[in-house]
């Protein structure tokens, strides 16, 4: 850059160069009170939103911890450790035998099994994997578009709860031909999760209830509701049973399989991934996901901008809650086709949101955290049962992971302390000599 | 006290806030550091007063040495400073917040309120403050609160007074009252650091003048140095300080407003029957202190306000009751009053922010779909029409200098086709350079024909601008006067009083032809 005389300062001027003779130009580099905290927060975006390298350093670390767990409750190397003066070596020795042997386990059971003859065989904990992962991909991408919009919406559990009942119903009562059948119930539980959470939208919207309150409590009074229903006769109980269970779905309406019968995957991992796509669409491309975008970061641009913040509440929480009740439809019709009873959310619509985390609310990272929460819930089968090591580990891990990602904003409420003035304001390279000219002058 | 400042540097990254900045502040004297937004004057200010620490440099008072902790330690050294946004509790009374944060306290812990009545009443004796110590802060106009703050400083023996901004609140008369104050202060000894960017309050106390630029100490100005000169030290070339504007060719009444009423969300009465025209090709500003329902008129125009009575019609059609998107489809182009939370999506990029208020349809959206290509035409096309610095249309403007994030609000409003302007604070918080644009860019607008409302609490802007003024007081308009009128005038009316000898003060829209022009080297 120019610094020097008077002269280039003008043609500068004219022909607006580069970003730091614009700040020599304009005099201002920064922008006045406020914004620092904007740029704050974007700079905190940017790390949130952006890099994938907190992701990736959240689970290598959660993954440390749940090795340090793992030794340490180990008997084994509780053994050792009593005579660890004596010989050290043995301590070591057995926790890196625990430690190897439950990772190792954790990685057989859910990418490829060595001890397999055949690469069919031993490629199948894989598939167990993308199956685990196709419901907590699309609730997960239903939990990131509502992060996207600045919804936190905790009510998966509800809303697949009630989108299962939708296709369930679709799925049993019934007789249409093949593949419509599977359509219209897939529709079915879409639109099942749909109302459940465009009833928190509507509430949000219209009298200002905050979603977090009304999704929880929407999840209790769907368990209920549908606790009940599987109890009643002629309403989802199997006829025949006492149990409080719903009927088996209909061949017709049952996702069928994707590599043959001897895989559990289905196609509903088909589903996921045009469901990823297809999010990725809505909000990086379509002029629905630009307005929620914008709601997302800042309301009150989007309003004064005529954007109607309202209906974008309502819309955004209506596809949330089609998408996580797309998991129910992966559920009902894919994985447990027999029927089901009321814990049929196993607990995804919670795990959707650590998915959407860690995936940074971007469609591509749910996906790939989608199909790492599937590895860590197949793997941990294996865990147990080759190793003794109880699956609780998994679930810690999994929260551990949640916990680091959650630790920039952490980090941020430590370093807000100070005052705004200490903040780092821009990337404008430092001022130069043109200052003195003007002195001069 | 002797204020030194030796070498002090303060660096965030790669950035330098401060260079090496010296300076001497001597006992009876009032200092200016004369900068605009970003040259480093808060960081500095904040170093002095022990918010910050500094990476290099030494502060010195009476040639001694301190090693600054904490605010606390700054004014035990005898530093005070009177911040631009109050530190005052608004439910305690003046002597309560004067005692607060060195409470004296007599038996079983009670607080010694009497001991600080006294010094409260001691010191605006001194320097003739008329406050009341047990008056509660919330009930005080704003220029006392700013008294309150001084007499905090000074009941804590502070001998080296800061006053960063401290006009900003102000009316005119209220400037004026502090700049006597201010006076009376340095005659008493106190040695002063006066922190602004207006130049005319600079050349009227000031005994020296620092300039800053980007961190740097750019050089010391007499008091007797004239505006352009200041300016062009503080921006780094010459700036033209007025607006070169040809006499407004009004044309019929466009906008008429008509019994304009607000109540704001907590029921208090914000907009009180206001009414006004404004013509074609005619700038109207609305003058006053913040905070006299300016920000809710330009927003019931907008359709922004809940509660509205009255009628709002724009070229015949009745624009109050639309929702804001049917608003901005009738033609209104809108500059909010705070650009970073009503204006523009920080981690949107400059391409998204440009298209934010046309999310729904053609030429941006076709289909439901972003038309991307067609968007980064345009944006390109802005950046270069509107002289946006910045790396790409896909740099967030959360990142842009102020000047640049406004110039992109402005690119964005003024690329639809208008039927009326509304700009609130168009120019808050910009450097020089950017004022003149944003001004300029106003202008054109006027010109090319349609009606302008301006809202402004700076006087030069107004005048700048203004082919007629409005002035807001207590959520009524006092009256509305032809642009150019009086700096006097205008402060008498923006204090909610008549003048003794109006020019016109009722609103009539057919009283200035040709009265206005460029008017501002006055300032």
């Amino acid at each position: 850059m120019s610094d020097d005389s008077t002269a280039q300062a003008s043609a500068a001027d004219a022909e607006a160069a580069g970003s730091a003779d614009v700040a020599l130009e304009t005099g201002s580099q920064v922008t006045p009170d406020d914004p620092n905290d904007n740029r704050w927060n974007d700079a905190l975006r940017q790390i949130l939103g952006g890099s994938f390298v907190i992701s990736i350093l959240a689970v290598v670390l959660a993954l440390i911890v749940g090795a340090i767990l793992i030794a340490v409750t180990d008997p084994g190397v509780q053994q050792a450790a009593g005579y660890f003066f004596s010989r050290p070596g043995d301590t070591f020795q057995a926790i890196w035998n625990v430690v190897s042997g439950a990772y190792s386990s954790l990685f057989q059971g859910a990418i490829y099994n060595f001890g397999r003859p055949t690469f069919a065989a031993g490629i199948r904990p894989f598939t167990d994997t993308l199956t685990y992962a196709t419901p907590l991909i699309v609730a997960g991408l239903g939990v990131g578009l509502g992060f996207r919009t600045g919804l936190f919406n905790i009510g998966g559990q509800g809303q697949m709860l009630i989108a299962a009942a939708f296709c369930g119903w679709i799925g049993w009562s019934f007789n249409l031909p093949p593949v419509l059948h599977l359509i219209v119930a897939i529709v079915a539980g879409f639109v099942g999760g749909a109302i459940w959470a465009g009833i928190a939208g509507v509430l949000k919207a219209r009298t200002g209830a905050h979603e977090v309150i009304v999704t929880i409590m929407l999840n209790w009074i769907a368990f209920y509701l549908i606790s009940y229903l599987l109890r009643t006769p002629g309403a989802l109980q199997e006829h025949g049973t006492n149990n409080p269970k719903s009927p088996a779905i209909l061949p017709n309406a049952i996702l069928p399989p994707l590599f043959g019968p001897q895989y559990q995957l289905h196609w509903g991992f088909v589903l996921s991934i045009a469901a990823t796509i297809v999010v990725w669409w809505l909000l990086e491309r379509s002029s629905l996901g630009f307005k929620f975008r914008a709601v997302g970061e800042n309301p009150n641009a989007a309003r004064v901008a005529g954007i109607s913040v309202k209906s974008v509440i309502i819309w955004a929480l209506v596809i949330s809650g089609g998408l996580v009740g797309l998991a129910a439809v992966d559920q009902v019709l894919g994985t447990t086709t027999g029927g089901f009873s009321s814990g049929i959310d196993a607990g995804i619509g919670f795990d959707a949101i650590t998915v959407a985390l860690l995936g940074r609310s971007r469609p591509i990272g749910i996906f790939v955290a989608g199909v790492l929460f599937g590895a860590f819930k197949a793997g941990g089968f294996l865990m147990q049962a080759a190793n003794n090591i109880p699956i609780d580990i998994v679930l810690v891990v999994q929260s551990l992971i949640v916990l680091f990602i959650a630790a920039p904003p952490l980090v941020r409420a430590i370093f807000r302390l100070p005052t705004p003035g200490s903040r780092p304001r821009t990337k404008t390279p430092a001022p130069t000599a043109t200052a003195e000219e003007a002195t001069a002058k | 006290m002797k204020l030194e400042l030796r070498g002090i540097t303060k660096r965030f990254g790669s950035l330098t806030a401060n260079d090496h900045i010296s300076l001497t502040v001597e006992p009876g004297e009032i200092h200016c550091i004369l900068g605009e937004n970003g040259a480093g004057k808060s960081t500095l200010m904040n170093v002095l007063y022990g918010l910050l620490p500094a990476d290099e440099g030494q502060i010195l008072l009476d040639d001694e040495v301190q090693h600054f902790e904490g605010p606390g330690d700054a004014m035990k050294a005898g530093i005070g400073m009177v911040h631009q946004h109050f530190m005052l509790i608004p439910v305690f009374t003046v002597a309560e917040n004067v005692m607060l944060g060195h409470e004296s306290t007599g038996f079983a812990g009670f607080l010694n309120l009497n001991e600080a009545r006294k010094r409260v009443r001691e010191i605006s004796a001194q320097f003739g403050f008329d406050v009341d110590p047990d008056a509660l802060i919330e009930n005080l106009p704003v220029g006392v609160q700013q008294r309150v703050e001084i007499i905090k400083a000074l009941s804590r023996d502070a001998k080296v007074l800061v006053f960063d901004e401290p006009t900003a609140v102000l009316t005119p008369q209220e400037t004026d009252e502090l700049m006597a104050i201010m006076r009376q202060l340095r005659d008493a000894g106190t040695a002063i650091v006066f922190i602004t960017h207006k130049l005319r309050e600079v050349r009227e106390v000031a005994d020296r003048i620092t300039v800053m630029r980007l961190g740097k100490v750019v050089g010391d100005a007499s008091p007797t140095a004239s505006n352009a000169e200041l300016a062009s030290l503080m921006v780094g070339r010459s700036v033209e300080l007025t607006v070169q504007k040809e006499p407004a060719l009004p044309g019929d009444p466009a906008l008429r407003v008509r019994g304009l009423t607000v109540v704001d969300h907590i029921g208090q009465l914000v907009v009180n029957d206001v009414s006004f025209d404004v013509r074609a090709g005619e700038i109207l500003a609305v003058a006053g202190v913040q905070g006299n329902g300016q920000t809710e008129l330009t927003e019931a125009l907008l359709g922004l306000q809940q509660h509205v009575e009255g009628e709002i019609e724009l070229d015949g059609n009745l624009l109050s009751g639309l929702s804001v998107r049917n608003v901005l489809d009738a033609g209104v182009g809108f500059i909010p009053e705070d650009r970073n939370e009503d204006g523009l999506v920080a981690e949107f990029s400059i391409a998204e922010n440009l298209m934010l208020d046309r999310s729904d349809s053609t030429p941006f959206v076709k289909g439901g779909s972003l038309q991307l290509g067609f968007r980064s035409t345009f944006a390109t096309e802005k950046v270069a029409e509107f002289d946006v610095r910045a790396q790409s249309i896909e740099t967030s403007v959360g990142t842009l200098s102020g000047g640049n994030q406004q110039k992109v609000v402005l690119a964005r409003e003024l690329s639809r086709d208008l039927r009326l302007l509304v700009a609130a604070q168009p120019t808050r918080g910009l450097d020089v350079g950017s004022i003149e644009f944003v001004h300029k860019r106003i202008v054109q607008a006027r010109d090319s024909g349609i009606p302008v409302v301006v809202v402004s609490t700076e006087l030069d802007e107004v005048d700048a601008l203004a082919d007629r003024v409005a002035v807001m007081y207590r959520g009524s308009i006092v009256g509305i006067v032809p642009g150019g009128t009086s700096r006097e005038t205008l402060g008498i009316m923006m204090a909610g009083e008549l003048p003794d000898s109006p020019d016109d003060p009722a609103p009539d829209p057919h009283n200035d032809d040709g009265r206005s022009g460029t008017r501002g080297e006055a300032a």
